[in-house]
């Protein structure tokens, strides 16, 4: 492992740069999400507000998926929760990186924490340590598209009006698939995308909600735990 | 409740939740044994999470299946950018073909 010390500013230059794919791909999401929050009866200020304190883009959508008036908040708080399960695993992936984070900002990145600032932050360890500078470059960002965007929907309404036309629905699929590459290490990954992508297309099928995810990444850990291991690396 | 209690309410919960799971890993990091095969097990986890959540949307139909193909032979090559490029481009147009 390299270890390239350079400024905090060019740390979370080099941050922004990263994100900055994801972050152009978030906003129309974000226009999106804010239509539909708007549908279902939301304000602006209530969705700019749930942007700002969730910061998790697919519960975000679920629960506006499953919205009702008035909000069953319990109901909500659980498809959350089940959505959200896949981040104790990868906040424990994290942790090992924090090494360089005081207190404040460990459980600053922890609340940042959405999928795609997780993934070019556990990417960029890989290359060298992790530093505050670069999260935070990284994650606000994308963070302040996502406020912004999700509340320019919720004023604007159905500017889009039918995405899957547009292949915007497609966005998050094509930003995900990018970042997976990032990760690819040969017939291991290989073998471990298969268990995943089938353990979540099953669940998919059979079960309500977001089980799917749960199980999927559960089949695709299994999976590479039960793989023959190497000799113990670095 | 009023409307408006029950919305802040669901998302004040919404909120405390993704807090709670995202802290959650932060905490019970240092009971998790960091090798042998609970390493591998983490090691494989952020390909095993990105391709469970996209699974169903990437295996929709033919037309996303098509796209799909094309968005990882893109990804083998290209930056972010272009990747997500060519898969709105490429979803688009095989929409309009295959339905």
């Amino acid at each position: 492992m390299t270890t390239l010390e350079t400024s905090p500013w060019r740390q979370a230059a080099a941050g922004a740069l990263t994100i900055a794919p994801a972050a152009v791909a978030v906003v129309p999401f974000g226009l999106i999400l804010g239509a539909n929050a708007a549908e279902k009866g939301l304000s602006a200020f209530e969705t700019a507000t749930m942007s700002a304190t969730v910061f998790a883009g697919s519960a975000q959508f679920l629960a506006i998926d499953l919205w009702t008036s008035p909000a069953a908040w319990a109901a909500l708080a659980f498809a959350t929760l089940l959505i959200n399960l896949r981040h104790v695993l990868m906040g424990a992936s994290l942790a090992r990186r924090l090494g360089r984070f005081g207190p404040g900002t460990r459980w600053l990145a922890v609340f940042l924490m959405a999928d795609e600032i997780w993934a070019v932050a556990e990417h960029r360890a890989l290359q060298q340590p992790l530093t505050p500078a670069f999260y935070l470059g990284a994650a606000l960002p994308l963070y302040a598209n996502w406020v912004v965007t999700t509340t320019a929907g919720a004023m604007l309404g159905g500017l889009i009006e039918d995405p899957a036309a547009w292949g915007f629905d497609f966005a998050f699929t094509a930003v995900f698939i990018g970042l997976v590459a990032g990760f690819w290490r040969g017939r291991t990954t290989l073998v471990v995308a298969c268990a995943s992508a089938a353990g979540a297309i099953l669940a998919h099928k059979f079960l309500p909600g977001a089980w799917y995810v749960v199980i999927g990444a559960g089949c695709g850990v299994t999976v590479a735990a039960l793989l023959p291991q190497r000799a113990p690396g670095p | 409740m009023t409307p408006e209690l029950a919305t802040w309410a669901a998302i004040a919960a919404m909120a405390a939740v993704t807090f709670a799971t995202r802290a959650a890993g932060l905490l019970l990091a240092h009971r998790i044994p960091q090798q042998g095969r609970t390493r591998a097990a983490l090691d494989a986890l952020p390909a095993a999470v990105l391709i469970a959540v996209i699974a169903p949307a990437a295996t929709a139909g033919p037309a996303e299946i098509a796209a799909m193909v094309l968005t990882v032979l893109a990804a083998s090559r290209l930056p972010l950018l272009a990747v997500v490029a060519v898969g709105v481009v490429s979803v688009t147009v095989l929409r309009r073909f295959l339905g």
